[in-house]
C-alpha cells in the first residue's frame, strides 16, 4: 500500500485534541524488547536481521491493535518517505537510516508504532496528542502483553528485558513528552528548567530526540533510567515533573504578559510580520516564527486562528514535506522561496496580532 | 604510592570516581594505565558520551581484564568498548560480572522492578507454590498425619502438571 495514502494528512492530525495541549505537544511511551538468542540488530548479519524481522513482523500485524495498518521493509521506502516519517515522530532517525532486514509497521490512527530491527529487535510505541503518558503506557502494556505470548522475549528476572544498550536495561521504557515552551525561553528561565530536570534524572533533548536542536522552542523531555524502577512510577515521576513544567511555563506567560507586555507582542508581531511577507525563509526560521505565532494564538491575539493550521505548518513546511509535494528535486534555495510562498498563502487570511490594552498604571491588572 | 593493578611500580596515574556519596579511587603505574587503556581517550570516548561522563571506568571494567568472548554470538568485549552495545541477551550472562559496576552509574537500582513477561510469572507461582508444599509433606509425614500428606502429594501432582504444561507452551 502506498504510504501517502495511508497516512493522516497533515491537518487531520494537527486537529487532534488531548489534554494540555496548549503546552504538551504530544506524549509517547516506547518499550524496548529482544527475541531470545538472536544478536542484537546492530551485531547481527543481514541474514540473520531478516530472519528476525520475519518472525517479527507477523507478529506485529496480526495483533487486534494493528487491525488496519500499514507494514513494509526499510529497504522498500524511499529516502523522501523514511526522512517525512521522521518529520511526522513516527520513526527515529537511526531508524530512518535502516534498510534491509528492518521493518516498521503503525496503525491507521498513528497512536501505535512498531520499529523492527532498530537498536533493538522491538522498539514499540504508543503515541497520544497532548498530556496522556498514563494512557499511552496502558495502551503499549497491552500491546506487550499480546506479543510476548507469540515471541521469545530476551528476559532476566534479575536484571529484567535485556536490550542492545544497557542504558535501556530492566524495563526498556522510555517515557516522553514534546513540550512547547516560548514563555520560559523568552523569560531566559529555561537553562535552569533544563538543568532542575536533569538533577532529577531525566533528559531533555530537541524536537526530533538525541543530539537535536530544540527548534521551535520544542523541547522532549523523558526518562534516563530504566533499572531499579517500576513502569508506573517512571510514568508517575514523569508526569508529575510535567505538570511543574506546564505550570512554569504558564507563570512565564503571564508574568512576560503582565511585566514585558511590549516585548511580548513585539516578538509575536514580527514573527507575524515574517511569515506573511517573507519570499525566502528557512526551515529553521520558520520554526522559530511558528512557535511565536503559536504562543500568540495561545494568547489570544489571533482571533481569526486555530492552533491547529499553525500546528500544521510546523510539520508541512519541513524540508521533506515540501520536497514532497513538489516532484522536482529541489535545492535548499528552491524550498526557501516555496516555503515562504506556502507560509504567505496561508496567512493571507490572518490579520495582525491585536495586542491587548495593556493595562493603565496603577490600575486593575487584568482587563 | 604504588601502582594498585601490579604493585610493583609506582603509581603515575590517579583517577576518582564519585557515585553518590561513594568514592572511589584507582591509582596505576604507566604500564598499566596504558594497559587498561586509561590514558587512550579515544579508546573509551563514544562510552563516555553514550553513558556520562563517570561511566568510563565503569566501562573499562566492563571491558577490561581477560579476553572474554560470547559463546553464543561471537562478541568480545573490544567490541563492547568500541559499540557501548552488547551482541546478544546472552552477552548479559558472559560479561556480568563487569556490567554490575556500569549498571550502578547508570540506574537506580541493579534490580528490576517492573513487568514481568506473563508466563513467567505464572511459572514463578507455581514454582513458589510448590516449594511451599514440599514443606507442608515433609511436615506432614514427620507429624505421621497421612490423611494430609497424601493430599499434599496431589497437590504437589497437579501443580507439577501445570507447570510442565507451562514449559511445553
Amino acid at each position: 500500500m502506498n504510504l501517502h495514502e495511508f497516512l493522516l494528512s497533515p491537518d487531520e492530525s494537527a486537529r487532534r485534541e488531548g489534554p494540555h495541549n496548549k503546552i504538551v505537544m504530544s506524549s509517547r511511551v516506547r518499550l524496548a524488547r529482544n527475541i531470545k538468542g538472536a544478536a542484537f540488530p546492530g551485531w547481527a548479519k543481514k541474514a540473520d536481521r531478516i530472519k528476525t524481522l520475519d518472525i517479527v513482523r507477523p507478529a506485529v500485524e496480526s495483533l487486534p491493535q494493528m487491525a488496519d495498518h500499514f507494514s513494509e521493509t526499510m529497504d522498500n521506502l524511499t529516502l523522501l518517505d523514511k526522512n517525512i516519517l521522521v518529520e511526522r515522530h513516527l520513526i527515529s532517525r537511526e531508524h530512518a537510516a535502516k534498510n534491509a532486514g528492518s521493518g516498521l509497521v503503525f496503525n491507521r490512527e498513528e497512536t501505535l508504532c512498531v520499529m523492527i530491527n532498530e537498536e533493538d529487535h522491538l522498539r514499540m510505541q504508543a503515541l497520544r496528542p497532548g498530556l496522556q503518558l498514563k494512557q499511552a503506557w496502558q495502551a503499549i502494556d497491552q500491546v506487550d502483553s499480546k506479543l510476548e505470548k507469540k515471541l521469545e522475549y530476551a528476559f532476566s528476572p534479575d536484571i529484567g528485558y535485556l536490550t542492545a544498550c544497557p542504558t535501556n536495561l530492566g524495563t526498556g521504557i522510555r517515557v516522553s513528552a514534546m513540550l512547547h515552551l516560548p514563555g520560559l525561553v523568552l523569560a531566559e528561565q529555561i537553562n535552569q528548567i533544563i538543568q532542575a530536570v536533569n538533577k532529577l534524572g531525566l533528559a531533555v533533548r530537541g524536537l526530533y530526540g538525541e543530539g537535536t536542536e530544540a527548534l521551535g522552542n520544542v523541547f522532549q523531555v523523558s526518562n534516563q533510567m530504566t533499572l531499579g524502577e517500576a513502569e508506573t512510577d517512571i510514568v508517575e515521576r514523569l508526569s508529575k515533573v510535567l505538570s511543574q513544567i506546564i505550570e512554569h511555563e504558564e507563570n512565564a506567560r503571564g508574568t512576560l504578559l503582565e511585566k514585558k507586555p511590549k516585548t511580548v507582542h513585539n516578538h509575536i508581531g514580527r514573527a507575524y510580520g515574517i511569515l506573511a511577507n517573507a519570499h525566502s525563509i528557512s526551515s529553521k526560521e520558520t520554526m522559530n516564527l511558528l512557535s511565536l505565532m503559536r504562543l500568540g494564538v495561545d494568547l489570544g491575539l489571533f482571533p481569526d486562528l486555530d492552533r491547529a493550521p499553525v500546528d500544521e505548518l510546523f510539520v508541512i513546511t519541513q524540508p521533506n514535506h515540501l520536497q514532497k509535494r513538489y516532484s522536482d528535486k529541489l535545492t535548499a534555495e528552491e524550498r526557501d522561496l516555496l516555503r515562504a510562498d506556502m507560509l504567505r498563502e496561508r496567512l493571507r487570511a490572518v490579520s495582525r496580532p491585536k495586542p491587548k490594552p495593556t493595562p493603565p498604571t496603577g490600575g486593575a491588572e487584568k482587563a | 604510592m604504588l601502582c594498585c593493578v601490579c604493585k610493583e611500580k609506582e603509581a603515575k596515574v590517579h583517577l576518582t570516581q564519585i557515585v553518590g556519596d561513594k568514592m572511589q579511587k584507582v591509582d596505576l603505574c604507566e604500564g598499566c594505565a596504558a594497559q587498561k587503556g586509561v590514558n587512550d581517550p579515544a579508546g573509551f570516548s563514544l562510552a563516555d558520551l553514550l553513558l556520562g561522563l563517570g561511566a568510563t571506568q565503569e566501562t573499562e571494567q566492563a571491558a577490561g581484564g581477560g579476553d572474554l568472548k560470547c559463546s553464543n554470538c561471537g562478541f568480545t568485549q573490544a567490541d563492547f568498548k568500541k559499540a557501548g552495545r552488547l551482541g546478544c541477551s546472552e552477552c548479559y550472562v558472559t560479561f556480568s560480572e563487569g556490567l554490575d559496576g556500569l549498571l550502578k552509574t547508570m540506574h537506580k537500582g541493579t534490580k528490576h522492578m517492573g513487568k514481568v513477561p506473563h508466563a513467567l510469572q505464572q511459572s514463578r507461582e507455581l514454582s513458589d507454590r510448590l516449594k511451599s508444599l514440599q514443606k507442608k509433606l515433609d511436615k506432614a509425614v514427620t507429624d505421621e498425619d497421612f490423611e494430609q500428606a497424601a493430599s499434599m502429594r496431589d497437590e504437589i501432582k497437579a501443580t507439577k502438571e501445570k507447570l510442565a504444561a507451562l514449559a511445553t507452551n
